[in-house]
């Protein structure tokens, strides 16, 4: 399987641990892997709250731009909000070729077109999928036996569109969590919403909805994420969330590829462990035991 | 709500309701069951329940559906839209919404426009979006004193860490101005 790579923005800045993980897991699992040349902005959540049109037709010029440089590859995105914006555009054009031509009007001017043809996968989708525990399974040298994960999927690789999971009672990061030999924490926050880009405009509503998951993982080792915004939510607050509600919330957040990639024995340095902005000194002790 | 029908304020309705109409469109079989504001995550902060944002929709009640803030809540978890027993597309009505209030500039939700307008100016000038350009503009725009030194300990976190550039990326390149200007002459705001 080849695959046509979409970073996207927070993967170049803050979220810089999730695209250095997501290289080198996909490298150690023998992925074909290449990232789109000069790949623009799907828009993210502002595009939508400013112009329709405009929110499909940065997303188009992306898919267009993968067709161009490698046909047939199915695009992988690693950022669920980059990845919903890429799926919406597959979805809405194959459905509605009136909606394709007027996306293609835009995008001629830059010599692209869309035929409709474009496949947005998730990396979750592609893990789970496309490699799976199987694969991971023999691969594993650093076991996590003694580590409960509670996995944490967020919304958008999961709704509207119910690709490669139950959109409810979401369970595909399991098999994989199992593989390494970790225990799954009991818990059902997994699909519920972090508040997304609440925390910058709606901080208080944020907040809410970041306690009530830090709240869910109590007992879990680490939190597990597949977005850098949910990362960011999780990972960034938990002091002010922990003072304002006088509770220890201080928890490990990781990108499932850190995870795999850790049990796999890839270097930590690799993995951008460093980057992280909550890795318990716990975490560390039992890391390196 | 008592509305006089002097021509002036005619024309104004009939103006409100074309605004309104793709919105309608979207939600036009909504049973009002409350399905969408069960699976709400924010619903707990917003001063109308979707529900009866719906209800204020299908009505025209534009005043009232721009002086709440329950649209600006909608996080985009998609729940709603996952459950609605019609198959209603109502993360994307809210979504119109936005595009209303902020193609309107109301002043109710002026710091979300305003953060949006900056991302979009950034992917504009850019392509992609530098994080810390947006922020820094989106403060400036907001002219709130405080909020920057809310998120002052995290910026420097990420600074530490190399996540973000204090470096103003160049303006040489602009690989979306054709894309742009397409957009705006298609929908008639060339």
């Amino acid at each position: 399987m080849r695959y046509r790579y979409y970073p996207g923005c927070s993967l170049e800045g803050t979220a810089r641990e999730y695209n250095l993980s997501t290289r080198a897991l996909m490298g150690a699992l023998g992925g074909d892997f290449r990232e789109i040349d000069d790949w623009t902005c799907c828009g993210a959540s502002a595009a939508d709250a400013t112009s329709h049109l405009l929110s499909l037709a940065l997303p188009a010029r992306n898919l267009a731009l993968a067709a161009k440089q490698g046909e047939g590859d199915d695009i992988l995105v690693p950022c669920s909000a980059c990845y919903l914006n890429l799926k919406k555009v597959e979805e809405k054009t194959r459905r509605d070729p009136e909606l394709r031509a007027q996306l293609n009007e835009i995008l001629i001017a830059d010599q692209l077109q869309l035929d409709g043809r474009a496949r947005v996968r998730h990396l979750l989708d592609v893990l789970a999928r496309d490699m799976g525990a199987d694969r991971i399974r023999p691969l594993v040298r650093r076991p996590f036996t003694d580590f409960s994960i509670a996995p944490y999927y967020g919304c958008q690789c999961l709704r509207p569109y119910a690709v490669f999971d139950d959109p409810e009672a979401p369970q595909s990061m399991e098999p994989l969590i199992k593989a390494i030999g970790a225990r799954i924490h009991p818990w059902c926050m997994g699909g519920q919403c972090c508040g997304a880009a609440h925390m910058q405009t709606q901080t208080e509503v944020g907040m809410e909805l970041v306690t009530a998951i830090l709240q869910g993982a109590k007992g879990a080792d680490a939190i597990v994420t597949v977005c850098p915004m949910c990362q960011m939510n999780l990972e960034a607050y938990q002091h002010r969330i922990g003072r304002k509600c006088a509770e220890d919330l201080r928890i490990s957040v990781l990108y499932l590829p850190q995870l795999l990639g850790l049990a796999m024995g890839l270097p930590q340095a690799e993995l951008g462990l460093d980057l992280n902005l909550a890795i318990t000194p716990e975490f560390r002790k039992k890391l390196s035991a | 709500m008592n509305r006089s029908a002097s021509p002036a304020n005619a024309e104004q309705l009939s103006r409100e309701s074309r605004t309104l109409a793709p919105v309608q469109a979207m939600i036009r079989s909504c049973i009002q069951c409350g399905t969408c504001t069960g699976s709400c995550p924010n619903a707990f902060a917003m001063d109308r329940t979707p529900r009866q944002l719906w209800r204020l929709v299908l009505m025209g009640r534009q005043k009232a559906i721009f002086e709440s803030k329950t649209f600006a809540l909608c996080s985009a978890c998609y729940y709603c839209t996952l459950r609605c027993p019609r198959g209603l597309p109502l993360t994307e009505a809210m979504g119109a919404l936005k595009q209303i209030a902020a193609r309107e500039n109301r002043v109710r939700h002026r710091p979300s426009t305003l953060f949006h307008e900056n991302f979009i100016r950034s992917v504009r000038r850019h392509g992609r979006v530098k994080e810390m350009e947006l922020m820094t503009r989106y403060w400036a725009a907001v002219k709130n004193p405080v909020l920057p030194l809310r998120f002052a300990l995290l910026g420097m976190k990420l600074m530490a860490k190399g996540k973000v550039s204090l470096d103003w990326p160049s303006k040489a390149k602009r690989p979306l101005e054709t894309l742009f200007r397409k957009v705006e002459e298609l929908e008639g705001r060339s």
